[in-house]
């Protein structure tokens, strides 16, 4: 005798017979056993405690990495309205304050009318001293275990301007070295961005004064545009961003608090979370407030010139009028907002004589 | 609707019964399928710096087996050809476990490009802000995702017809759909390879024979796979697979990596007759620069491998023996894959565009995703011919019960 676990319509106890074929539809359903309920129990049972046992390692996500509701329901930046960017910031300013003991002022500073920045990089200047380097990462809160550094500085044998043969990781007891020069790059804001072209949910683009900019909280981290950019300006968050080390924190718990820089911007230097990307913004919170990018602040020889190219007589419009400026990999068609000059001398300047007929062909 | 409900039940019992081999295989996916989730969280818990990923090379493995998995779930389309169109006979009978494959395949696609995300709690993003028509990501998922329903469909269909004893309504269900699917088929291939060699900004990819290589290469791997997978279907269950089945996909597969090698040849060429700055990639690849040369064995490992697998397909003998034909599968499936995942992914990040020399490896962690990822995927693929077979050899009706289920009706009514 069987035991019926399952009684189903035989309850009457009817007996049941494979309906033969063509009988029409069949209303029997097949039983279980006690054996095989048994079994598929033992079964059920050890696949779920395995199955457990696999997803374990989540009991250590931080509460930031499960985001509430309001903050996975954060809408796109373009598709924000003024309040619901307040409240989004109010979550921001919340969560930093939380992490950072810090209260941060932090806005959605929007690009001023009549703008277009554009930097120009002196390469007869640059003494390769990385200060701009070091000076970007304390602005922006970039993480610093492991260090994200917006700009690489190239040494370049004299002789060359390709790129190629530039030494990235140069150590030296004094720059600059004298059978080199140097050649920092960063993100070029390109007027027409490979990076954007290719982002799948538009979280990074370019506005109105010519920067590109990314969504921090809506980047998925698929990393494309990191593919696309042709100048290696993009830096992804393969680990939880942090402003100092364990060996820091442990010798001054409260460094953190101290390198962050409070003074920030949606858009720009606002702290980042693991799994999106970053870049430079040209420093776009204090640049669309009249400053100047930390970067040229900083630098000891004053070869960086930033400025709106729109406006006639700022230094940068002047250089692209006057000097021979070049960008890295033209042919691409990027069109870069980042031009490097050479100091030259200026042949129209009055004390060269003048040829006759020098311009007849 | 119940009816479906009920045969979606009785498939679900099915997929739990079989015999002790049958057992043992599911066990062991499933362990490895647990591994790859263990190793998947982790990942969630740390970031992708559980992977060997870096801000030089930004893709790796992931996203190597999901431009080479692409290229299987494609190449069923290559039995749905010549079963559809040229109505081959032999190839009709075995074209469902074709499609069945592209679908387990894609699954395991689009579950590569999950892992590869560095936020996939805002997977939603993909919906709300498409970036439509400019991002080639866009257009894979959309293609991608599109292939999966199409290919979902024309199986469930004609799999529940059958159980259902129902002659399938072709004219309106399953041809236009088949047609579709087949031109679907190719786009899923293009799309992909456009998303590489769109990049004006890696000269690596930046070529437009990019696309056919991915085609060429894709119907040589994907045939053989289903090779391969034919003959085990037909000796471990009851399902009869005709020769003649077999023979068609031989000359698929000969055709198809023939060409692969051509266009190799080709493209080899002119990056390294020209000696152009761009071929430096490529001699990354090939040569090695300077001390680093991580990939070169890797390299030539798939080119002896394929090379093999085109002189065996060659061999004037090779007709009558299956083995050898087996043979020439394995080395071009590993062949391909080492030189579509491996050799087309990492390479073009090195050098980095501003000429920084950064290699990659692999960790333990992310070869461990990779593993599991396959064995869900070979896991679902199981599942999906153990319900097939009976449901196509009639002992699946819905007016029959099978024998695993006679079994316990009759332990019922003792
Ligand atoms: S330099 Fe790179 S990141 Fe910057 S705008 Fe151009 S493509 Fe985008
Ligand atoms: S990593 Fe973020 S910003 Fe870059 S393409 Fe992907 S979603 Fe867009």
């Amino acid at each position: 005798m069987t035991l019926r676990i399952f009684e189903g319509k035989g309850a009457s106890g009817e007996s049941r017979r494979p309906c033969g074929s063509g009988a029409g539809a069949c209303s029997s359903r097949p039983g279980m056993t006690r054996r095989s309920f048994l079994r598929a129990s033992a079964g059920a049972t050890g696949g779920l405690a395995a199955f457990a046992a696999a997803i374990s390692p989540l009991k250590d996500l931080d509460s930031g990495d499960i985001p509430d509701l309001d903050t996975f329901l954060q809408k796109h930046y373009k598709e924000m309205s003024e309040a619901e960017m307040n409240a989004a910031l109010d979550r921001i300013r919340a969560r930093v304050e939380e992490r950072y003991k810090v209260r941060p002022d932090i806005r959605d500073i929007k690009p001023m009318d009549g703008v277009e920045f554009v930097y120009a990089l002196n390469l007869s200047r640059c003494i390769g001293c990385r200060r701009c380097v070091h000076a970007c990462v304390d602005e922006n809160n970039q993480s610093r275990d492991p260090e994200i550094q917006y700009i690489r500085v190239l040494e370049m044998p004299r002789g060359t301007t390709d790129i190629e043969q530039g030494n990235h990781h140069y150590e030296r007891a004094r720059v600059p070295d004298e059978n080199h020069y140097y050649m920092p790059i960063q993100c070029h804001q390109c007027a027409n961005p490979p990076c954007v072209k290719v982002c799948p949910v538009e979280a990074t683009w370019q506005e109105p004064d010519g920067i590109t900019v990314i969504d921090y909280d809506w980047c998925i981290g698929c990393r494309y545009c990191e593919a696309a950019c042709p100048y290696w300006a993009r830096r992804f968050n393969f680990v939880e961003p942090r402003l100092a080390s364990p060996e820091e924190i442990a010798k001054t718990p409260d460094i953190e608090s101290k390198r962050l820089n409070p003074e920030m911007s949606y858009l720009s230097n606002r702290p980042r979370s693991k799994g999106v990307m970053e870049k430079c913004h040209f420093c776009l919170h204090r640049t669309r407030q009249g400053k100047m990018p930390r970067c040229l602040e900083v630098c000891p020889v004053g070869a960086r010139k930033f400025g709106n190219v729109l406006d006639p007589d700022s230094d940068v419009s002047n250089i692209l009028r006057t000097k021979r400026v070049f960008v890295l990999k033209a042919e691409l068609g990027t069109l870069p907002r980042f031009f490097y000059y050479f100091d030259e001398r200026d042949p129209t300047a009055e004390d060269l004589p003048a040829m006759e007929h020098g311009g007849q062909p | 609707m119940t009816e479906y409900l009920r045969f979606l039940y009785r498939c679900f019992r099915l997929s739990f019964v079989g015999d002790w081999k049958y057992y043992a295989w599911m066990v062991f996916l499933t362990c490895i399928s647990l591994f790859g989730l263990n190793a998947y969280c982790q990942q969630l818990v740390t970031g992708l710096g559980t992977t060997g990923m870096t801000d030089q090379v930004s893709w790796g493995l992931y996203i190597a087996n999901f431009t080479y998995l692409v290229g299987v779930a494609a190449a069923a389309v290559m039995l749905v050809i010549p079963a559809y169109i040229y109505k081959n006979k032999d190839l009709h009978d075995v074209v469902i476990f074709g499609e069945l494959l592209a679908v387990a395949v894609i699954i395991m696609c689009l579950l590569f490009v999950t892992v590869d995300l560095g936020r996939p709690d805002r997977f939603i993003h993909l919906f709300l802000r498409f970036n439509f028509p400019l991002s080639m990501l866009t257009w894979d998922v959309i293609v991608l995702n599109g292939y999966l329903l199409l290919n979902l469909h024309i199986c469930g269909y004609l799999i529940y017809c059958t159980y259902r004893r129902r002659e399938p309504n072709k004219k309106l269900f399953l041809i236009p759909f088949v047609l579709i699917a087949i031109v679907w088929a190719i786009s899923i291939h293009t799309v992909t390879a456009f998303l590489y060699s769109g990049l004006g900004g890696r000269p690596f990819w930046n070529h437009a024979i990019i696309a056919p290589r991915f085609i060429a290469s894709a119907f040589a791997a994907g045939p053989a796979f289903i090779i391969l997978t034919l003959q085990v279907i037909d000796r471990f269950t009851s399902h009869h697979v005709p020769i003649g089945a077999l023979r068609t996909l031989r000359q698929v597969v000969t055709v198809a990596l023939t060409i692969n090698v051509f266009l190799l040849i080709s493209e080899m060429f002119t990056e390294f007759y020209t000696g152009a700055e761009h071929a430096r990639s490529m001699h990354y690849l090939y040569f090695g620069l300077g001390e680093y040369d991580a990939l070169v064995p890797w390299i030539w490992t798939a080119i002896v491998l394929n090379s093999t697998a085109l002189v065996l397909l060659y061999l004037p003998h090779a007709k009558r023996g299956l083995w050898i034909l087996n043979v020439s599968c394995v080395l071009m499936i590993v062949g391909i894959w080492i030189e579509k995942g491996m050799g087309l992914i990492v390479p073009a990040f090195i050098p980095t565009p501003i000429g920084e020399i950064v290699e990659y490896t692999p960790t333990l962690n992310e070869i461990l995703v990779c593993l599991g990822i396959w064995a869900f995927g070979l896991l679902l693929y199981t599942i999906m011919v153990r319900i097939t077979v009976p449901v196509l050899n009639g002992e699946l009706t819905s007016d029959t019960l099978h024998p695993s289920e006679m079994e316990s009706v009759r332990h019922e009514t003792v």
